[in-house]
């Protein structure tokens, strides 16, 4: 039986593998269905992480040693997808995985994060990787020379507006409302560089394409009025959904007490309603969605783990 | 040990014409690319002799990234007998691309 199962590998999930290996547990599995890394790995530029100055530092490079480090204190490292995690009457869990395989733990650490929304406009599934992305470092490079649209107005939607302005030729950015909620340097970059139009109290109302995908936008204003883009890219940055899916039981309640929002409901120290289960990052309630906290959440969950196995061997 | 190929314009066609092939359109700059690359190598492994398991670097070979409407990666090609029969984009497990391949074997 493992001491702990961390699902997910994100910022949160190898900070709580870093620490429970450190930290004296023997056998911790942390289960991710690829490379670990998480969301970050997709973002043009980490900034605002302690430490981390290099310039123009990608969410991939950034996260490159994380796993290196983590391996070292003897974290194996799982490649597989986590469908649910249920727990035993002895207060054991076991980990289901799709292959139809199972492991038990003593504890579990989930750490499976977010995903980006959709923003819900005509057309924005069908033509999803047909011009519709959520990813600009992935995908910018197919609009080279070309213009785009963002739909949003967070942190993202602005970093990703000056890594996109770099490549293309214009890049209009589509927000409901007349302010923007993003750090104020970040808005004052956006508001000077040239190739940059805000369209405010916007949104977007159908997507246009044909064949070969996508090859503009219909924005309706507050006032009712509307607008045609005419590009072919369009990246949509409006939050993101929390992965709660392996919490789900068979009988489709949620295998601890979850929020409205479907965010899994933490103490300060990520305990969950269930003993020995633990929420980090993104999933969890009043998350900052950012590095920095879901590798403190990381680190607090694996200390409390430690000490839940720890009694509960000694019992 | 099996080995994914890497597909040029000079390969493609004659890789895919004959029987199942998948074909991961990538990028090095791509995080969820460099998520799955370990799959897809394992895949390469698990199905060698019965599948073609192959990779094209959109960076080097935009002319097949073109062809093919390619705008997301990853993308996912699934071709039998040089037809394209399945899609998938975005990153996704293991276990999804093994049944994707196994419905066409």
């Amino acid at each position: 039986m493992l001491d702990c199962a961390i699902i997910g590998g994100g910022p949160a999930g190898l900070t709580a593998g870093l620490y429970t290996t450190r930290g004296g547990l023997d056998d911790v599995i942390m289960f991710e269905k690829g490379m670990p890394g998480g969301q970050i790995t997709s973002s043009s530029e980490i900034e605002n992480y302690p430490g981390a100055t290099a310039r123009n530092l990608s969410g991939m490079d950034f996260m490159i040693p994380w796993l290196e480090q983590c391996q070292r204190f003897g974290l194996k490292h799982e490649m597989s997808e986590v469908t649910r995690v249920s727990r035993n009457e002895d207060g054991t869990f076991v980990i289901h995985k799709s292959d139809g395989t199972t492991n038990t733990a003593k504890s579990v650490i989930v750490a499976t994060g977010s995903t980006p929304k959709r923003a819900g406009f005509i057309g924005e599934d069908k033509y999803f990787g047909r011009g519709v992305s959520t990813c600009a470092t992935c995908d910018g490079f197919f609009y080279k020379g070309k213009e785009v649209a963002i739909v949003g107005g967070g942190d993202t939607a602005m970093e990703e507006a000056l890594y996109l302005a770099k490549i293309c030729t214009k890049v209009y950015i589509i927000h409901r409302r007349d302010t923007f909620r993003s750090a104020p340097n970040t808005i004052e970059r956006v508001k000077t560089t040239p190739n940059i139009e805000i369209l405010f109290n916007a949104s977007p109302q159908e997507v246009l394409g044909d064949a070969m995908g996508v090859t503009g936008i219909r924005v309706v204003f507050n006032d009712g009025s509307t607008r045609q883009i005419d590009a072919p890219g369009l990246f949509v940055f409006v939050g993101r959904d929390v992965n709660n899916e392996v919490l789900i039981q068979e009988d489709g309640s949620f295998l601890c007490e979850t929020n409205n929002a479907g965010e899994v409901i933490v103490d300060i120290n990520m305990n969950t309603s269930i003993p020995g289960l633990y929420a980090t990052g993104d999933l969890r309630i009043s998350a900052p969605k950012q590095v920095v906290s879901a590798a403190g959440d990381g680190s607090i969950a694996a200390l409390q783990a430690i000490a839940y196995v720890d009694k509960i061997s000694h019992r | 040990m099996g080995k994914y190929v890497e597909l040029t314009a000079s390969n493609f066609e004659e890789t895919i014409k004959e029987g199942v092939a998948l074909v991961d359109f990538w990028a090095p700059w791509c995080g969820p690319c460099r998520m799955i690359a370990p799959v897809i190598e394992e895949l390469a492994n698990d199905f060698e002799g019965k599948a073609n398991i192959c990779k094209v670097n959109t960076d080097e070979e935009q002319e097949i990234a073109v062809k093919f409407g390619i705008r997301s990666i990853p993308t996912i090609l699934f071709f039998k007998n040089g037809e394209m029969v399945d899609q998938m984009v975005g990153a996704a497990s293991k276990q999804a691309f093994t049944d994707k391949i196994n419905a066409l074997l």
